[in-house]
């Protein structure tokens, strides 16, 4: 044991018992702290509903030549597009070892379950990769010096595959996870 | 200062009572009537007492503002211009919280800057100092949290800039990204927990404020000598009435000042674009912070190099709250013994330097980054003809002049095989814009704490008063002789 005797009154002090009270109380309330902060965070986290609304199916019979839709699939904007015959062959003449990038055009589509590309239809991410303006493109009138978008927050000119070619935007316009339903659907999620 | 004894003596069997159980009135006494204030504090000294009308008022409104208030993407538009249109006085009390945020930060701004002019960070008041610049970093996040609420399109964008900021951490960036947002963007859950967070940090200013005076009232109030208070008699004067008169008259004037912003001018300081609800599809073609905010946001813009590994956003982020971080160290930077720049000649003019940098940086934040500083200056647009040269290489041709430049490159253009694929743009002449200013400027606002650190070591200063008390007195008979030839 290694009691002590304390003050002057004589008594004695059970050490161990003391520190075992103090452990116990501290260990319960720090370990009610912490899981308790676990809670508080991860409720920040994206709720089961929010998930589950992460994917979306779209027609792309519709998209005029040389026009685009956007879609908003969670709040957050994709473009598909309907390039030109000239837009593809633009986007395929680039010297892609110039590319902030690199990437070459074929890459940047995705295989209809036949195994053929469809290069007339890009699917890209709408938020510029710099810090996330949505670009204007075709419809607004201004699809920047090298044909595709241009994001009007910072001056980033996507190319028409959806590049990066001038700006300060680091990355190109990420292609998302889409396939084909079928030739004229195709389903995009997150 | 918390040494001074108490003066307090209770004078009737109620105040006796109440001084035994709980010292409310000795309290206020000692920290708002008796307390010995320098003799000496001008009128840049009024801002702290400025500053507290200001949180009471943002405080009040907003909690009225909240009962009307819809924190959802569906209803929160709409409920800010009910507020507006339907809400008894809804109008005005919404134009003094917005306009009182503006106010609040001109006050911040001046009370900072005399901080910084009169070396009122510098011991034994380094905590005073960095609790304030907690408060002012709790102030630009309610500010931002509160400017999201109306749901408009710079609402919105605006949001999704700054949440874009942390996705450039690298590795962890993108999962604080979402967690901030809680979900895949800014949506219902990210307006109503920035709703409930508005609500909460003012509190927490308030709790930080406390704080702020109590760590103002143990060594006591710095004073434009920088010179400590030596005998309490003959330096200081009770705070009241001296200068709760004193405030109470620089509140009145601030207070009309604000009057004129919210009653002839409530909408001067926003931007028209909130006023257009939030759709995620369409970016406003110019995205700027409020007013005092963008002195930060053109650092952030400022940075479009990579370092190393380092790539460019990173970087503009880290400069960016850099900016805010090394206020809190400067008590440490800076190597000065005297307190006032009144003393320190050159350290003087650097600061009025460093006033007329943060200016400039807050002209260039809302400017467009590639804009000509002085359009003057800038020479002709030259159009470009970018197509492909047939061996899938690509050539530009330039015309400059006019419009018969258009008609040549028209024509050149026509003249090309079809798969040349040829397209046209402008290029501007290239200039001094405003991302190169901004850029010097940044070195400017980094280089002014460096220099307080060099400047502390090699400046010599002018002779320091002995005292208070012999300040001011010198400072009267200063004026007398100069009076008295005039008779």
């Amino acid at each position: 044991m290694t009691d002590t005797p304390a003050h002057d009154h004589g008594e004695l002090i059970d050490e161990d018992r003391r520190n075992f009270i103090h452990i116990a109380t501290g260990a319960a309330a720090f370990g009610g702290a912490a899981m308790f902060a676990w809670v508080a965070v991860d409720q920040w986290n994206p709720a089961a509903d929010t998930k589950a609304a992460s994917a979306l199916d779209v027609d792309i019979s519709k998209i005029p030549l040389g026009g685009e839709i956007r879609v908003l699939i969670g709040g957050k904007p994709f473009f598909v597009r309907h390039r030109t015959p000239a837009e593809i062959s633009a986007a395929e003449a680039v010297n892609v070892s110039t590319l902030r990038d690199p990437q070459t055009d074929d890459e940047r589509l995705h295989a209809k379950p036949d195994g053929t590309l469809n290069r007339a239809i890009l699917v890209t991410s709408g938020s510029c990769t710099h810090l996330g303006c949505v670009p204007v493109g075709p419809a607004q009138g201004n699809t920047g010096d090298f044909g595709g978008w241009y994001c009007p927050c910072h001056g980033s000119h996507y190319d028409t595959s959806g590049r990066i070619r001038k700006g300060p935007a680091p990355r190109n316009l990420p292609v998302p996870d889409y396939k084909y339903v079928s030739d004229t659907v195709i389903n995009i999620s997150l | 200062m918390s040494g001074h004894e108490s003066s307090y003596t209770p004078t009737n069997a109620f105040t006796k009572w109440l001084d035994s159980r709980l010292p409310l009135v000795r309290f206020a006494q000692d920290t708002a009537i008796n307390f010995p204030t320098p003799k000496n504090l001008n009128y840049w000294y009024t801002f702290g007492g400025i500053l507290a009308v200001c949180l009471v008022i943002q405080i009040v409104t907003g909690v009225i503002l909240a009962m009307h208030y819809e924190a959802s993407v569906d209803g929160a538009f709409a409920s800010v211009e009910r507020i507006m249109r339907d809400v008894p006085f809804g109008w005005l009390l919404r134009y003094i919280h917005a306009n009182g945020a503006s106010m609040f930060f001109l006050a911040v701004y001046i009370h900072m800057f005399r901080g910084l002019y009169y070396g009122s960070y510098k011991a034994p008041r380094e905590i005073l100092w960095i609790l304030g610049c907690v408060i002012y970093l709790l102030m630009m996040g309610t500010a931002f949290l509160g400017y999201m609420l109306p749901w408009g399109q710079m609402s919105y964008h605006g949001s999704n800039v700054i949440t874009g900021l942390f996705g450039a951490i690298p590795l962890v960036g993108e999962s604080i990204q979402t967690w901030l947002m809680g979900g895949p963007s800014i949506g219902n859950q990210t307006l109503q927990r920035f709703f409930a967070l508005h609500y909460l940090l003012p509190f927490m200013i308030a709790g930080a404020v406390v704080l702020h005076v109590w760590a103002l009232h143990v060594p006591g109030n710095n004073n434009p000598t920088g010179v400590e208070v030596q005998d309490v008699k003959k330096d200081t004067v009770p705070f009241h009435p001296y200068y709760t008169v004193k405030d109470a008259f620089a509140i009145v004037i601030f207070l009309i000042m604000f009057a004129v912003f919210v009653f002839y001018a409530p909408n001067v300081l926003g931007h028209a674009d909130n006023y257009v609800e939030a759709n995620p599809l369409v970016t406003p073609s110019h995205i700027v912070p409020e007013w005092y905010l963008l002195p930060f946001y053109a650092i952030l813009r400022a940075i479009t190099f990579d370092l190393g590994p380092i790539p460019a956003k990173l970087l503009g982020v880290i400069f960016m709250f850099a900016a805010i971080a090394v206020l809190f160290i400067l008590p440490w930077l800076d190597t000065s013994k005297v307190k006032s720049m009144r003393y320190r000649p050159v350290a003087k003019q650097f600061f009025f330097g460093f006033v007329a940098v943060c200016l400039l940086l807050g002209w260039c934040g809302a400017a467009n980054p590639d804009d000509a500083v002085i359009p003057a200056l800038q020479g002709e647009a030259k159009l470009v003809v970018s197509y492909n040269d047939g061996n899938g290489g690509e050539a530009t041709s330039e015309y400059k002049g006019g419009s018969e430049a258009y008609v040549d490159a028209r024509r050149f253009m026509e003249g090309l095989p079809e798969d040349a694929n040829a397209s046209i743009s402008a290029v501007p002449a290239p200039t001094f814009a405003f991302r190169h200013l901004s850029l010097i400027l940044t070195f400017c606002y980094f280089g002014f704490f460096v220099l307080l650190f060099f400047l502390g070591l090699t400046e010599k200063p002018k002779e320091l008063p002995e005292s208070i008390h012999k300040s001011v007195l010198k400072r009267h008979k200063d004026a007398d002789a100069a009076a008295t030839p005039a008779e």
